[in-house]
């Protein structure tokens, strides 16, 4: 498998339970090393698809395949180069740390002679050496987190689906988390699967995302071209309050470099631009003897873009 | 075929390091302990001179306060095998295992497999513990050896309470997979238990009497259908079968008269008054006597595996 193949393959795939459709008509393609979003309200379907690849539950039509094994005609092969961390990561609270890890180990078949060494190494990747041995009913909800990490990392897995993979962690632990996502996608070249509602974190490390609505996946792609898609391009959009607008103050605006184009709505203006140029407008506007009373300057982000497609959800 | 034993050892572990099973260990040693202290005071006055099971009288001898040993086993081996398995999914499902443990490359059906079996191993060691130690103090305290066929009679009665408490933890690892919540599950096995238990001998005696009445001047054979509606209702109940399987395969004299109360009922004055002496059944004659019964109890702790291990393999596996 080259650098730029298709890790995840999904053609026309369905879902249905009973009268509701779950999934509709799913086509997407994941790419080796890639860090892949999948954003939805609850209900979209994105439980489904996970699922669905993992082969836990088998799709009503069409087909899914993780490294060339179909998931629901090979599903242990699936499994074998998937970990998967669930919302709600459990362990078996009474056992340590390396005990939960042992049997994870053991139940992907590696030699016993093996396991207590590649413990060491996972524990060593989250942090988590010094707590090996301690009761996992003692650890924090960040620790059992990481701690899920170590566990998929048991197999050297290959795709790495994380379900919520900071819901309800401080900010430094969820930046930790996500840390330790981007150096196991860059070192290992491990491809990750997120659903997350936290939209913003998702920007943050996601190279691309996939939008599902009612099963639908209704957009994909970069954050920056999905923004272009839904807001007619450019990546910045910057908004300005002057004391007066003129004719001539507008007409100066666009023909600023990068600026896609410019709209006018009372005293505020509203600037598309692919580049941040705040500094040449406050430059043109101050040179022009106009009084500009507020600016503010929009990336295309993940939020909005969200908001766009689910506001009616 | 690893992962399956992967599960059971871990399975096994978690139970021998509970609180559940040292409890019901104290409980069942307690019990046992109790019970053959009683069987020791009373078995003189309960074998005659010429019977030949003399040590067979060690689990089914009781006393005024206490009953006998396979008494207090009918009442164990139900509790035993639900408290082994009411949980064994659900508690799973709810503290977000079960997705993480069936996302490793491991067949589904190895989880409730290797559940099942940590389980039935558990419960013939809780079994068999109690009654080689029973033996072992009569031993010592009778000083008559078992022979060979009291020692097979005591290992068909182990095979037997196994089976039996293979029904109701099959029975209770059934509402672990179809209840979401363990407080649920274990009070539908404990509720039927209670029914089964209690309940359904009062309704049995309830229907027999309003289809053959009894009074005082009934005839033998109103009594005797009576006494077989009754036993025909109450053998709905796999408590019942069990009990009755106990009775013959642990007391080759007279055990099998308690599964035919007609027979029981035409022998009893014959009996009192000495004009009837009943013969030893040989082992093969008291398996014979058993076969339905035990082949019932089979056949139910299978019949109820088969139904929790269908439902769990169609049973959509939701990622929280």
């Amino acid at each position: 498998m080259n650098e730029n193949s298709n890790l995840i393959i999904s053609q026309n795939l369905s879902k249905k339970y009973n009268e509701h459709l779950a999934v509709d008509n799913l086509n997407i393609s994941i790419k080796k090393g890639e860090i892949f979003g999948l954003l939805g309200p609850n209900g979209a379907g994105k439980s489904t698809i996970i699922l669905m690849l993992l082969g836990l539950t088998e799709p009503t039509s069409g087909s899914i395949s993780i490294g060339g094994y179909n998931s629901t005609k090979e599903p242990l092969k699936v499994k074998r180069i998937t970990g998967y961390l669930p919302e709600k990561v459990g362990f078996y609270e009474d056992m340590s740390a390396m005990g939960n890890l042992a049997y994870t180990a053991e139940l992907n078949n590696i030699p016993y002679r093996e396991i207590p060494k590649k413990i060491d190494e996972v524990l060593e990747i989250v942090s988590l050496s010094k707590n090996k041995n301690q009761i996992v009913k003692t650890f924090s909800k960040g620790m059992k987190q990481r701690l899920g990490i170590a566990d998929v990392l048991i197999k050297d897995p290959s795709l790495i689906i994380f379900d919520e993979p900071t819901e309800g962690l401080d900010v430094k632990v969820a930046n930790q988390i996500l840390q330790t996502i981007l150096d196991l996608n860059r070192e290992k070249g491990i491809t990750f699967l997120l659903s997350s509602h936290q939209l913003n974190l998702i920007q943050r490390i996601c190279t691309r995302v996939g939008i599902l609505s009612r099963g639908k996946l209704i957009n994909q792609g970069s954050v920056e071209s999905l923004g272009r898609d839904l807001f007619g391009g450019g990546k910045y959009r910057i908004e300005l309050e002057l004391e007066r607008v003129t004719d001539e103050i507008i007409e100066k605006l666009k023909k600023l470099d990068k600026v896609v184009s410019v709209n006018v709505s009372d005293k505020q203006l509203k600037i598309v631009c692919d580049k941040d140029i705040r500094q040449d407008i406050s430059r043109l506007i101050s040179n022009e003897g106009i009084l500009m009373t507020r600016m503010d300057m929009k990336q295309d982000a993940l939020e909005e873009i969200y908001l766009k497609y689910f506001k009616e959800e | 075929m690893r992962s399956i034993l992967t599960i059971y050892r871990k399975e096994l572990s978690d139970h021998f390091s509970s609180n559940k099973f040292l409890i019901l260990l104290a409980l069942i040693y307690i019990a046992g302990l109790s019970s053959t202290y009683v069987a020791l005071s009373n078995i003189r006055e309960a074998a005659s001179s010429l019977d030949k099971h003399v040590f067979l009288y060690l689990f089914t001898t009781g006393g005024d306060v206490l009953p006998s040993f396979i008494t207090f086993i009918s009442f164990f081996v139900p509790i035993i095998g639900i408290i082994f398995g009411f949980d064994a999914i659900n508690s799973e499902r709810n503290s977000g295992n079960l997705s993480r443990v069936l996302s490793q490359p491991i067949y589904r059906d190895s989880l409730i497999n290797g559940k099942f079996l940590a389980g039935i191993t558990t419960l013939s060691i809780i079994i068999a513990s109690i009654v080689f130690i029973i033996s072992g103090i009569g031993l010592f305290s009778i000083g008559v050896p078992p022979t060979t066929e009291e020692i097979l009679r005591i290992f068909f009665f182990i095979f037997l309470c196994v089976f039996y408490g293979g029904f109701w933890m099959g029975l209770s690892i059934l509402f672990s997979i179809t209840m979401e919540k363990t407080a649920a599950s274990i009070l539908t096995a404990i509720a039927i238990w209670i029914f089964l238990m209690f309940f359904l001998p009062i309704i049995s005696n309830a229907i027999a009497n309003s289809i053959v009445p009894l009074a005082d001047d009934s005839t033998l054979t109103e009594i005797a259908r009576n006494y077989s509606i009754e036993n025909a209702i109450s053998k709905i109940s796999p408590a019942t079968l069990f009990s009755e399987s106990i009775l013959v395969i642990l007391m080759p004299v007279g055990g099998n008269l308690f599964s035919n109360s007609v027979a029981y009922l035409q022998s009893y004055d014959l009996l009192n008054s000495g004009e009837m002496i009943l013969n030893p059944l040989t082992l093969g004659q008291s398996l014979i006597q058993v076969w339905p019964q035990l082949v019932v109890i089979v056949a139910l702790a299978i019949i109820c595996f088969a139904i929790s291990y269908v439902i769990f393999m169609r049973q959509e596996i939701r990622s929280t």
